[in-house]
């Protein structure tokens, strides 16, 4: 992947996959600690502990369509190559957080990139399903809850291009000001 | 700076719009592919260059919508456009100037671009 934003999109998908209602994704950008986090947790039917295990090895997949599960190990190996690691907590019918974390300042880590894009393609894509994004750096923070824009929109949906258009400007803007 | 005022604006005209839409049912379909594979091999400009260039040309009737994996890791990034009576038709190893060009010379003009789809790229 050419962007972080890129396996956000991919993690959260999973969330989806899983039947999340909500999904809550977290950046923290701690420059001065030289440490980027990054969480996306989620309410949907989580995993066991016996699939948790062994989520990491690009073997597992729930999948029909293909026989290894590339998401969650990709995902790692970004982090990893970069100083970090990453964290899989699930609980059987109790929802899933993956974590993962990264050297701030390494030469490898990849860009954040478009996260405006990785939000709307989400919000979109799942209109029932809510999101929580909140972004913050040593300067400030910036928080989109879905479940507030869909409070303003009342009975019009979230997922006409005029709305997520906004939303991408909205959030764009907002991430803008950090 | 955009103001949930703005938000609040756009959903009256949504609501004064939403008899019109209706017919949404029997329109075209473009869905893209958008799991790992996809995502890692460009599915996201492509999708925003589908959204963008519908609304741009005004084209009334079509939904792009998001489907996981269709199952050819390497031909991505993927998408299958589903005109009402038409057979399928895939498209593969897509970019967003190859979906802009799917918007105008088949949904627009009702010509598949043949050069991009599944048949030509296996061949
Ligand atoms: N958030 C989640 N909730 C429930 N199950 C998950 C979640 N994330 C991953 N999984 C399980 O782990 C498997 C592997 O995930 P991943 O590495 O992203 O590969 P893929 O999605 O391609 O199968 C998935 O098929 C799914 O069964
Ligand atoms: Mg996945």
């Amino acid at each position: 992947m050419k962007e972080l934003s890129l396996h956000i999109l991919d993690i959260a998908g999973n969330s989806t996959a899983a039947d999340a209602a909500l999904v809550e994704i977290t950046v923290t950008e701690a420059a001065a600690a030289n440490r980027l986090t990054i969480t996306v947790k989620d309410d949907g039917r989580g995993m066991s502990a016996e699939f948790l295990a062994k989520v990491r090895d690009p073997f597992t997949t729930t999948r029909t369509t293909r026989g290894v599960g590339l998401g969650i190990p990709l995902f790692e190996r970004a982090a990893v190559s970069c100083g970090g690691g990453l964290d899989v907590t699930s609980a059987e019918g109790g929802g899933t957080t993956v974590t993962a974390w990264f050297e701030y300042d390494h030469i490898d880590r990849q860009p954040l990139g478009d996260m405006p894009s990785t939000l709307t393609t989400l919000i979109s894509g799942n209109p029932r399903v809510d999101f929580v994004y909140r972004h913050s750096t040593d300067g400030g923070a910036f928080t989109l809850d879905t479940r507030q824009i869909k409070g303003i929109l009342g009975d019009a949906p979230i997922d006409t291009p005029e709305v997520i258009q906004w939303l991408g400007g909205y959030i764009a803007e907002g991430l803008g000001t950090l | 700076m955009k103001s949930l005022a703005e938000l609040e604006a756009i959903r009256n005209k949504t609501l004064g719009n939403i008899n019109m839409r209706q017919d949404r049912e029997e329109g075209v379909r473009i869905v893209v592919g958008m799991a790992t594979c996809g995502i890692a091999a460009g599915a996201r400009p492509v999708l925003n260059a589908l959204v963008d260039e519908v609304s741009k040309r005004g084209v009334k009737n079509v939904i792009v919508s998001q489907t996981g994996c269709i199952g050819m890791c390497r031909l991505e990034p993927i998408i299958e456009v589903y005109v009402p009576g038409k057979e399928k038709v895939t498209y593969v190893k897509m970019n967003p100037e190859k979906a802009v060009r799917v918007v105008s010379e088949h949904i627009v003009n009702q010509q598949p671009v043949l050069e991009y789809t599944v048949g030509e790229a296996e061949q």
